[in-house]
């Protein structure tokens, strides 16, 4: 991967002495993830160029046993290699990180001055696309050259996630060092894997100076923090500090959102378990447990159950719930454990309700029969919950094509609902009443349909 | 000397004060596994066998302990005191909770005795009024021991303890003795002349009396035929049914379980109330004219049928309505009553018969269990029962099942004899063939294979795979096979290579493999292709009766294509491609082992994401590098070493590019897709992969002709034969030259467990794609490569898939070919080496 620093300030081979390396040599710097090299392939009184060359192996990185900063390492297969990833923003940043630092004992009010400077960066992963790119740069005062690189030269496959790159502007070096040392990883695709505290002072101490006043300082933060929401508020909230207008950062935002959809549902779908009068609960398909989390609220509940075929959803809903650091009675109510709609399964059995909220419509069709006799057939609680899109409400989703969902194997109307729910309730001895959920359309009804089936 | 019997399969409580002797006792007449002792419960619990304090906690254990043994059918022997009212109650209890017999043996020693031998045991502290106590309690208990639920109560007198020999009495119902070859016959309901058409249809010779009236009969090979129950009421002719059936079990060519309606008639015939319905009167009328010494004997031999057999070792269970595992040959009130009547429900349909629970959908028993009782259209295997009942007295058929074959025999009714209160549908969830339980694959499972002997699949790789099974594998009815993972040949030591003929081939002659197959790898996406000739075939074999006639689906079990439309149209396309071979092979559905081409068919998104992103940022960040040498380099800077690197790292990228591209071609929707067989795992009655070595696969294979077919290129090799090896290897070499994938080398002749099912050999470009586009600048780094976890999985892999396809070709229930495909779809989320 390859970064060169261009500037026609003069004398331009002055950029040495604000890199702190000298034209004239080839100097290697050992990283842990591979070697960096810099050079100058030209070095003139009217333009120095620097090249910052960065060599991984990512054969040997894979298998040697030390961890490496980057998780996409893992794999033999890669673009380290070749782009210009986060790594090169942790290569620079310890090869340059004097130059970073805005120090230059020999010409210091030259590092002080912003000089014209031209960065070219050959492959640059750009996560959202060239526009992305403009976004970042621009309002710093670069002028962007962001060109798309093709997926095949020879084929027509479409563009790459990667674009080649060319700044051009009169910059401080040390700010166009931290700002390359910053926006690297936000536009790179796979961030580094570790976030410890210290990322939120390492981007400050990086970003502090013209990060306050970016307009997508958002975007840099949370993308840099790798979606790390609490690290993100963190650096937000002591960015706002440094930043001359504190208030600012914190002002409210006008948008007065309407309640979301599926808060909507969990709130529906808790009416009607108070309508039941139910006081065991069994939550097929319970996801993460935000339902879960509501019902465990509910001191007159006595039994409380959650089942999801992913165990990595169960390990989140027990986090949520806290189960570890439950109090023995408290625990004693809840029941987390595995299973699949489409097997029958003896546990399933002895709720007064089972709640199926958005579930149905990840079955495939052919399974329905399967998951309506573990159900209903099976399981037969005394009340059954059950929420699915409402189908005929898609079109006035704007830009929706297909499914809400791409994992929806179906979704149904509401003619076709009621027609499954009368089936399965005449096979199965229930009785159903069908309401919906959400904002009604005149035409199309509402979003979500709500089945609340009673064992006849 | 005194001879006494305990059940072979029961309970036995020892009752005796303490220094009767029990212990010394029951390390004479039992296994020291079959004897629970309360003070050794108490020393488990206390550490001290003679701490009372200790003694609810012991009791707990010794239950449990008992319970555990009565599950699993063994025999159990309590050596507690066991004097107290209370104490036997609860181990009663624990006998009818698990359905066994329980006896009491009475060790009725003088007190003076026990006393003096508690006083020379150091260990027994406590006084003499303790025993005393006891055998207050004891002398209390005795009137009424007997009335307390005891099969049997053994009183020992002082001089029989010593004296006494304990025999093993085995229930009734253990038949396990008799092997048959059986003729099961189903609910005859008083149709003689059906029944003796369908004896001399199954071969067997009646006897006649000088009345001319059937009165036994006898196989010439010496058959046994069983009679499910329900012999009577209905028909025209409940006596002369009674008089053959009861003159075969005289003479010991029959066996006779009892069905509702003998109990019921049992009950008539001595007099009581009882409702003159459902067949009864027509029975009574007719019975009524026979004589009075023909209706003893035939009350006689109603009253004394069994509910149930256990026969051939406990392969074969008979019961009038069926029977669940944990009952069989189990002896209680309600094992009769499940047996006579089925689980029962307690509710009634709207023609007011009972609803049954549908035991059959949920009995998951290694025993063939065969019933009747509810009358079916078509005698069905559901989960290795079978109901015979196939309504001869209402018009339909009396039919018999021959054991062990499993041929059904039918012969249709005369008339219809009698009104059905219901029509002849079989109820709905009985025909249900998904009915799959979490217990069937959820925790830790040991498969017993038949070609790869038993595996184990743990619990935690079984929860990985339940998600990718229940969200995204096709309909388990079509998932009768999942591959095995492959490894690749052991590592190459000559040159650049990682992998080269010359390992497969020595690995094979080393484990004793004289011939292999080189055959072609096709760079696509394997496929298992499962399919019906029509929607007949695939309701008969499949169960599937929604139209669907077949799957093509991965090495995971998805389905290729997410449209269903499209789906179905490349099973008919195979379909069509397979044609000759559904009556080559005489058979109505095939299952074959594939490979779907082209790559990107399926795999374009990974193509993009992962191969061509990478290609291209090395085809673009290179050229720019060796630029920014090259003028480096007219500067007079040392960058020679980098820049030949950046040249010869460009060039490996032009070749990682090649070698990805080589497999793309453009598909749009089906059209461009081919498939490439290479195995036809199974047919009717027909598991190919085994029976048949692989060069008869691919003979048969390469013969078909259809546009769809890529044929397999493929090469015999003698491994005894260096010319062979030579020119094998050369033919590889020249198929990766070409761009080829490589080739695998599969032994001609299927082999067990401890050989490979087959080895990939992978071409040097082709591992790029694996390795990356720099890779063979470090092979000595890739040598060094941990193949044994990789071999051990393809091999475990491969016995559950050969024995999910055998228990599928063996008509074996759903439940048992889906563990066992189940178990590949685990054992693949076994963390291994991806590049392997």
């Amino acid at each position: 991967m390859l970064l060169t620093i261009s500037t026609t300030h003069v004398p331009a081979t002055d950029l040495g002495y604000l890199l702190h390396k000298h034209p004239d040599r080839v100097q290697e710097f050992r990283q842990s993830f591979g070697t960096a090299t810099v050079l100058y392939p030209e070095a003139t009184a009217e333009r120095c160029t620097a090249a910052l060359v960065l060599d991984v192996d990512p054969v040997r990185l894979a298998r040697s046993r030390t961890r490496s900063p980057d998780f996409s390492l893992a794999q033999y297969v890669n673009d380290r290699s070749y782009a210009a990833s986060s790594l090169l923003g942790v290569a620079l940043a310890d090869v340059f990180s004097t130059a970073r630092a805005g120090i230059c004992k020999s010409r210091q009010e030259l590092a002080d001055t912003p000089i014209p400077l031209e960065l070219r960066i050959p492959v640059l992963p750009c996560r959202g696309g060239a526009e992305v790119a403009h976004r970042l740069f621009e309002p710093l005062g670069w002028s962007v050259e962001a060109e798309p690189i093709p997926l095949d030269d020879d084929l027509d496959w479409g563009d790459s996630r990667y674009v080649r790159l060319q700044l051009a502007g009169t910059v401080r070096l040390a700010d166009a060092l931290n700002q390359l040392h910053v926006l690297l990883p936000v536009l790179d695709e796979s961030k580094h894997y570790w976030q410890a505290a210290d990322e939120v002072d390492k981007l400050l101490r990086s970003g502090g100076s013209w990060l306050v006043d970016h307009p997508e300082r958002e975007l840099i933060t949370r993308r840099y923090l790798g979606h790390s929401r609490r690290l993100a508020a963190d650096a937000l909230g002591r960015l706002a500090e440094i930043g001359d207008d504190p208030e600012a950062a914190f002002e409210p935002q006008p948008v007065v959102r309407p309640v979301a959809l599926n808060v909507q549902r969990h709130d529906a779908v808790l009416a009607v378990l108070d309508e039941l009068g139910a006081r065991s609960i069994i939550d097929l398909g319970c996801g993460g447990g935000r339902l879960l989390q509501r019902l465990v609220e509910r001191p007159a509940l006595d039994r409380i159950a959650g089942v999801d075929v992913s165990s990595r959803s169960l390990r989140m809903a027990g986090r949520r719930l806290g189960m570890d650091r439950m109090g023995e009675r408290q625990a004693a109510r809840i029941t987390l454990f595995q299973g699949a709609l489409t097997y029958t399964d003896a546990r399933f059995a002895g709720y007064d309700a089972a709640v199926l909220m958005e579930v149905v419509e990840h079955v495939d069709p052919e399974r329905l029969p399967a998951f309506e006799r573990v159900v209903f057939g099976r399981a037969r609680p005394g009340a059954v919950v059950l929420t699915t899109p409402n189908s005929e409400y898609n079109d006035l989703y704007e830009g929706l094509v297909g499914p809400r969902h791409p994992d929806h194997r179906f979704e149904w109307t509401r003619a076709e609902f009621a027609a499954w729910c009368d089936r399965v309730c005449a096979e199965h001895g229930y009785t159903v009443e069908i309401r919906g959920i959400g904002d009604v359309d005149p035409d199309r009804g509402a979003p979500t349909q709500l089945g609340v089936f009673r064992r006849a | 000397m005194r001879e006494i019997n305990v059940p072979a399969l029961g309970l036995v409580l020892l009752v005796g004060v303490s220094g009767s002797g029990k212990s010394t006792f029951a390390a004479r007449h039992f296994l020291p596994t079959q004897v629970v002792s309360s003070d050794f419960c108490r020393g488990l619990v206390a550490d001290d066998e003679n701490d009372q304090d200790a003694t609810p906690d012991a009791f707990d254990v010794l239950n449990y302990i008992v319970a555990a043994r009565l599950r699993r059918g063994l025999l159990t022997v309590v050596d507690a005191t066991n004097v107290q009212r209370n104490a036997r109650a609860e181990l009663v209890r624990l006998a009818k909770a698990h359905d066994v017999l329980v006896d009491a043996i009475v060790l009725d020693v003088p007190e003076a005795v026990a006393i003096a031998r508690n006083e020379a045991r150091p260990d027994r502290a406590f006084g003499g009024h303790v025993v005393t106590r006891q055998q207050r309690d004891l002398r209390r208990s005795m009137k009424g021991l007997r009335r307390e639920g005891f099969r049997k109560v053994h009183v020992l007198g002082p001089d029989e303890i010593d004296d006494v020999t304990i025999g093993r009495e085995r229930s009734w119902n253990d038949r396990r003795d008799l092997t048959g070859p059986f003729d099961l016959v189903g609910d005859v309901h008083g149709c003689a002349s059906e029944l003796r058409t369908l004896l001399a249809d199954l071969g067997w010779e009646v006897e006649y009396d000088e009345h001319g009236r059937a009165v036994g009969g006898r196989h010439p090979e010496g058959r046994t035929a069983v009679f499910v129950g329900d012999l009577v009421d209905r028909g025209p002719d409940t006596p002369g049914v009674l008089r053959l059936v009861m003159g075969m079990v005289a003479a010991g060519t029959a066996l006779c379980v009892s069905g509702n309606h003998e109990a019921k008639l049992v009950r008539a015939l001595r007099g009581a109330d009882v409702r003159r319905t459902h067949g009864l009167a027509e029975s009574l009328e007719q019975l009524a004219g026979e004589s009075e010494e023909f209706r003893q004997a035939a009350l006689g031999f109603m009253d004394g049928l069994i509910s149930h057999y256990v026969l051939d070792g406990g392969r074969l269970v008979v019961a009038h309505a069926g029977l669940k595992e944990a009952y069989h040959g189990r002896a209680s009130g309600r094992v009769r009553a499940f047996a006579l009547y089925g689980d029962t429900t307690g509710e009634t349909d709207e023609f007011g018969l009972p609803v049954r629970y549908p035991w059959a959908q949920e009995y998951r028993g290694s025993a063939t269990v065969v019933y009747g009782h509810t009358p079916v259209p078509e005698a069905e295997w559901v989960n290795n029962t079978i109901c015979l009942d196939t309504g001869v007295v209402f018009g339909g058929h009396l039919t018999a099942l021959r054991y062990p074959s499993r041929e059904l025999v039918q012969v249709p009714a005369e008339r219809q004899w009698f009104e059905p209160v219901r029509p002849l549908a079989a109820p709905t969830a009985d025909r249900e063939a998904t009915a799959l339980d979490i217990e069937d694959v959820a925790g830790d499972r040991w498969h017993d294979t038949e070609f790869g002997g038993r595996v184990k699949v743990p619990a935690e790789n079984a929860a990985a795979a339940l998600e990718v099974m229940s969200r995204f594998a096709v309909d388990p009815r079509w998932l009768v096979y999942l591959p095995p993972t492959m490894a690749p040949a052991p590592t190459a030591t000559v040159d650049d290579l990682l992998e080269h003929p010359a390992q497969a081939f020595a690995d094979y002659a080393k484990a004793g493999v004289r011939a292999v197959v080189c055959e072609e790898k096709h760079m696509g996406s394997r496929a298992i292709a499962v399919l019906a000739r029509d929607a007949d075939g695939a309701e008969r074999r499949f169960g599937v009766a929604d139209g669907t006639t077949g799957a093509v689906h991965t090495r995971t079990g998805r389905a290729f294509f997410a449209d269903r439309a499209v789906q179905a149209a490349l099973v008919d396309r195979v379909r069509d491609a397979m044609a000759p071979l559904f009556d080559e092979l005489d058979s109505d559905w095939l299952v074959l082992d594939c490979e779907l081409l082209p790559w990107s068919a399926k795999a374009r998104g990974l193509i993009e994401e992962q191969y061509a992103a990478v290609g291209t940022a090395a085809l673009h960040a290179l050229p720019a590098l060796a630029d920014v040498l090259a003028t480096a380099g007219t500067r007079g800077l040392d960058v020679g070493a980098l820049a030949r690197r950046t040249d010869r790292r460009l060039a490996n990228a032009r070749a990682f590019r090649d070698a990805y591209v080589a497999y793309v071609r453009p598909t749009d929707g089906l059209d461009g897709v081919t498939l490439a067989p290479f195995q036809v795992l199974a047919a009717e009655g027909r598991l190919l992969a085994v029976e048949e070595p692989h060069p008869w696969h691919l003979e048969r294979l390469g013969r078909l002709t259809s546009p769809l077919l890529t044929p397999t290129r493929h090469r015999h090799v003698d491994l005894s034969s260096a010319a062979d090896r030579d020119a094998a290897t050369r033919w590889w070499t020249e198929l990766t030259g070409a761009g080829g994938e490589g080739m695998v080398v599969k032994p001609a002749h299927p082999v067990g467990r401890g050989v490979q099912p087959g080895l990939k050999v992978r071409g040097p470009e082709y591992l790029r794609i694996v390795y990356g586009p720099d890779y063979r600048d470090a092979v000595d780094e890739l040598r060094n490569r941990n193949l044994a976890r990789k071999r051990g999985l393809a091999e475990r892999e491969h016995a559950l898939g050969i024995e999910a396809l055998r228990r599928f070709v063996a008509g074996e229930p759903l439940w048992r070919v889906h563990e066992a495909v189940f178990g590949v779809l685990a054992l693949e989320s076994e963390p291994v080496d991806p590049r392997l």
